[in-house]
């Protein structure tokens, strides 16, 4: 009775989850490869899975054998062989011999995997908690620079609105790059660990805080492929995607001209002086972008982890320590030196939005010109 | 077997003077008394971090944030992680070291008997500071149970609370070390030379070696990150001089042979129950003991596979990995000789053997997809992913885990002169190892796929193998009700046990003390042939 009855309920676990393979969700491998790399990989883990299915039939057939041919209950008497060398050594010998085989393809991926030489581009990716920097250093493209974060809108992530194709995978700013052509990616960190994933290309890195490593990868089809930060940094650990792009040569030309002309727009002129209404509403953003995270949009903070910016006395006091910390933030907390990240103009904007919004009424403009003249 | 069995017992056990009450626990320098407080002390701790395995699985029961925040999902994932492994599997070995050594060896108790008290009350203020961290401000340690700074620098006061946590429960795992290795080197019975030990003894003597080897070091690192975030130091601060990935790798030449501490004992207990209910002795015992030792000492030299992705150079991955490899080669010798136990044997499966054969079974999955962990070039792609995540629970839960309750089954018409209910035992063995699979067997796929580990919420293409999985683990926490039940009910009504009720248990402990043992094991020790 117990038995038919364990046998339906499993019977009917199993089946659903079989109708359920049918759909695409159930997905069962890794992601499909674009790059050669990231092919061999799968390749080397397919073959890992049948020699593993070999291994896995042969030793429990042996054991499923005894549990149903062994039985005391079917009378079977036990013998009482133990210890043979012979049979060791065989066991011991035959599996190493599998394992040298395998370690054959498995060194040759990875030596391609670490082989970042003659890149045909190169980008700095920086992990800050919690969104990415992308520098693009040398090939085309040099000298475009920006910072690309989760755009997925938090009444999705709350639940209060439908979530999107893309929920959790989308960014403002993706990386562009060109098919067929060796990007050697540079990682570093500003502030804890984090890593830089692509499935679909084959490549992690970690982005580690005052070190650079490097990877790279060569896409071999067009198309936009997602990834997210895989190393565990804080509070919006899953909350900081990876998007590349990766589009055909003239696209990728275009898009480089595009960016340029947007850089140039954007420049600010580090000597002009701002009113506190401009520099406040440029501040802002910037705050939207850089401080909400843990700072909050109402500038309360969160209890116990990052203090509220409203009423603070560093907030309201003199300009100068003020600076100092958002510059160069507190070392051993998660209070980042935004000096690396954010130009003069921006910093000085931010604190003037911040000094002038919530309860915070300090009614005056912080020009960029002051903050420069606390950079070492 | 009466004829040998050491005379006086139960006249000395009338004075075995000790307080009463709860003071007797307390005070209490007996080997058993001290290992039952490890056992129920462990399971507690189960179901602690599985109160907080329950709030993760909730929160990833669908996509977007429902039940908590992101900041306390990681305070859930870290202590789940440093609960079960410091607070649960840990000591539920220690609790059958300490219940089974001095009768396995017949010894009257162990070596230092009030350095063993003062191990096990260590553990319960280690496991309160845990707890407490939770509600300091900025909440307990949030950044993983490797603890990887700087993340772990940037953590409030709740950090502080789990590094003295770690420093007592090293503290409390090396006198638990030094006693386990003085008892087996010095207590044994006349004849039992080591290679006569049971298994289950070899594999404590080996453990107990590498916990006093690796235990230092974990203390050593956290100390670093508390100067780090204390007084000034920059070990771990590049800026500073210090370097983030030398924790990592510290941390690992821990963190590895840790993995064997757990599985280890585990595989000894696994090692004392396949041959009694295949009523055959163990296969290959030396080659067993070969085997253990290797593995021993080859897991002080794999570490950094845990950290393919830092960056280090080619050659040294090449190297790790290769290393890493080789470790499935004792590891099989393992596998080999339990299924050669079971060959031809006259088998019968009553819990323990139910368990120990699922433990077989599991830890076998786990250790396949660990070979695949091995290989760097794959490693890389589902390093940090919830493929990781199924594989160390196939290792640890259907490893260690299973292991402890074949054990807890073996052992407890022992230990308590009772025999528990087959039938619920039987119950508790199927829900387990089903719903446990449900769990952890689905998430292979979504590491594969591309969902990282330690996020509170995940793309909508992850949605059904989290559903699923999450049922699983509801079904598992609940399942696992049934082992206090059903301890409670052999204790209270069970059946009276006889001294031997395994047919093929040979140990001394089966042979030679009645059940239950009485309160000094062996006064006189017994005579090994
Ligand atoms: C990753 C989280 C994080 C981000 C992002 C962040 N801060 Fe902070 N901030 C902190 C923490 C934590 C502290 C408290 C440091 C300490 O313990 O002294 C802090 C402190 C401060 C203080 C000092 C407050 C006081 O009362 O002592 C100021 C001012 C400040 N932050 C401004 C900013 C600005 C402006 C931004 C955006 C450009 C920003 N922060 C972004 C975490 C953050
Ligand atoms: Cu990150």
């Amino acid at each position: 009775m117990r038995h038919t009855l364990l046998a339906t309920w499993a019977g009917s676990v199993l089946l659903a989850g079989f109708s359920g393979l049918a759909s695409a969700a159930y997905e069962l491998n890794m992601q499909a490869p674009a790059s050669k790399v990231a092919q061999d990989v799968y390749d080397l883990h397919v073959l890992m899975m049948w020699i593993i299915v070999v291994i896995f039939v042969g030793v429990f057939a042996v054991m499923f054998y005894s549990v149903f041919a062994h039985r005391k209950s079917k009378g079977h008497q036990a013998a009482q062989f133990h210890e043979n060398a012979t049979v060791e050594l065989v066991w011991t010998i035959i599996p190493l011999i599998i394992l040298i085989l395998m370690a054959w393809p498995a060194t040759k991926v990875l030596l391609s995997l670490r082989d970042t030489s003659n890149p045909d581009l190169t980008i700095k990716v920086t992990g800050y908690q919690w969104k990415w920097g992308y520098d693009y250093l040398r090939g085309e493209g040099e000298g475009i620079r920006f910072v690309s974060a989760l755009a997925t809108p938090r009444d999705q992530i709350q639940g209060t609105a439908p979530k999107g194709e893309n929920y959790l995978l989308e960014v403002d700013n993706p990386v562009v790059v060109p098919v067929d052509k060796k990007i050697r990616i540079l990682t570093t960190g500003n502030d804890v660990i984090h890593s830089w994933w692509v499935p679909a290309l084959g490549i992690k890195q970690d982005a580690i805080p005052g070190f650079v490593r490097d990877t790279w990868f060569k896409a071999d089809r067009l198309g936009t492929f997602r990834g997210q930060c895989t190393e565990l940094c804080g509070k919006d650990h899953g909350f900081m995607p990876v998007v590349v792009e990766v589009v055909s040569a003239d696209k990728y030309s275009a898009w480089v001209g595009e960016q340029k002309k947007k850089m140039a727009a954007q420049a600010d002129d580090p000597n002009k002086t701002w009113t506190l209404e401009e520099s406040k509403a440029r501040g802002a953003k910037v705050y939207a972008a850089n401080c909400v995270a843990c700072h909050q949009a109402n500038g309360q903070g969160v209890k116990g982890a990052f203090p509220a910016l409203d009423g603070s006395k560093v907030m309201n006091g003199p300009k100068d320590g003020l600076i100092n910390v958002v510059l160069n933030g507190k070392p051993g907390t998660a209070m980042a030196a935004f000096g690396k990240q954010l130009s003069d103009t921006e910093l000085a904007a931010v604190i003037t939005h911040a000094r002038n919004s919530w309860g915070n009424k300090t009614g005056e403009a912080i020009q960029p010109a002051e903050v420069r003249s606390q950079r070492k | 077997m009466d004829a040998v069995r050491t005379h006086g017992h139960a006249h000395h056990d009338d004075h075995a003077h000790h307080p009463g009450g709860i003071m007797r626990w307390v005070m209490t320098t007996n080997h058993k008394d001290i290992g039952t407080m490890y056992l129920w002390f462990s399971f507690a701790m189960l179901l602690v971090g599985g109160t907080m395995a329950f709030v993760i699985r909730a929160e990833l029961f669908q996509p977007g944030l429902q039940i908590v925040t992101p900041e306390f999902f990681n305070q859930m994932t870290t202590l789940h992680g440093l609960i079960m492994v410091f607070g649960a599997i840990m000591p539920a070995f220690v609790g059958f070291a300490n219940w089974q050594i001095p009768m396995m060896i017949g010894a009257p108790d162990m070596a230092f008997p009030r350095m063993n008290n003062w191990s096990f009350w260590l553990l319960p203020p280690a496991a309160l500071l845990l707890i407490i961290s939770l509600f300091v401000p900025g909440g307990g340690p949030a950044a993983g149970w490797t603890m990887y700074v700087p993340l772990a620098t940037q953590m409030g006061p709740g950090m502080d609370f789990s590094i003295f946590a770690v420093h007592l429960l090293g503290m409390s795992s090396i006198m638990g070390s030094i006693n386990i290795i003085t008892t087996i080197l010095n207590l044994r019975a006349p004849g039992m030379t080591l290679m006569k030990m049971p298994m289950f003894c070899w594999t404590w003597l080996i453990t107990a070696y590498l916990l006093i080897a690796v235990m230092p070091v974990l203390a050593g690192a956290v100390t670093m990150i508390l100067t780090d975030r204390h007084f000034g130091t920059a070990f771990f601060n590049a800026a500073g001089g210090g370097d983030p990935v030398l924790y990592q790798h510290i941390f690992w030449f821990f963190g590895h042979p840790e993995v064997y501490i757990i599985a280890i004992p585990a595989f000894g207990v696994i090692s004392q129950v396949i041959p009694a209910f295949s009523r055959k002795p163990l296969f290959g015992y030396t080659s067993m003991v070969y085997a253990t030792a290797s593995i021993a000492i080859l897991s002080f030299i794999v570490w950094a596979h845990h950290m393919y992705t830092v960056g280090m150079p080619v050659t040294g991955q090449l190297y790790f990995m290769y290393a890493t490899m080789l470790i499935a080669v004792p590891t099989g010798v393992k596998v080999f000789n339990w299924v050669a136990t079971m060959w031809k044997g006259s088998l019968t499966f009553e819990t323990p053997m139910l368990f120990a054969i699922g433990f077989l079974f599991l830890f076998t999955l786990g250790g396949f997809s660990g070979l695949v962990l091995s290989l760097a070039a794959v490693d890389v792609q589902v390093h940090d992913t919830y493929y990781v995540v199924a594989h160390f629970h196939y290792v640890m839960v259907a490893g260690a885990l299973f292991s402890a309750f074949a054990g807890v089954y073996f052992w407890l018409p022992k230990w308590t002169g009772r025999m528990y209910d087959e039938t619920l035992g039987k119950w508790h063995f199927w829900l387990t190892i089903i719903f446990f699979n449900v769990t952890f067997f689905v998430q292979h796929f979504l590491g594969l796929a591309g969902m990282p580990r330690r996020v509170p919420d995940y793309a909508l293409q992850f949605t059904e193998f989290n559903v699923i999985s999450s049922i699983g683990a509801f079904g598992f926490g609940v399942s696992q009700l049934l082992l206090p039940y059903i301890v409670i009910k052999a204790i209270r009504s069970g059946e009276k046990a006889p001294q031997r009720p395994w047919e093929g248990a040979d140990t001394l402990e089966w042979t030679h003390l009645p059940s239950p043992p009485p309160y000094h094991s062996f006064q006189t020790p017994p005579v090994v042939k």
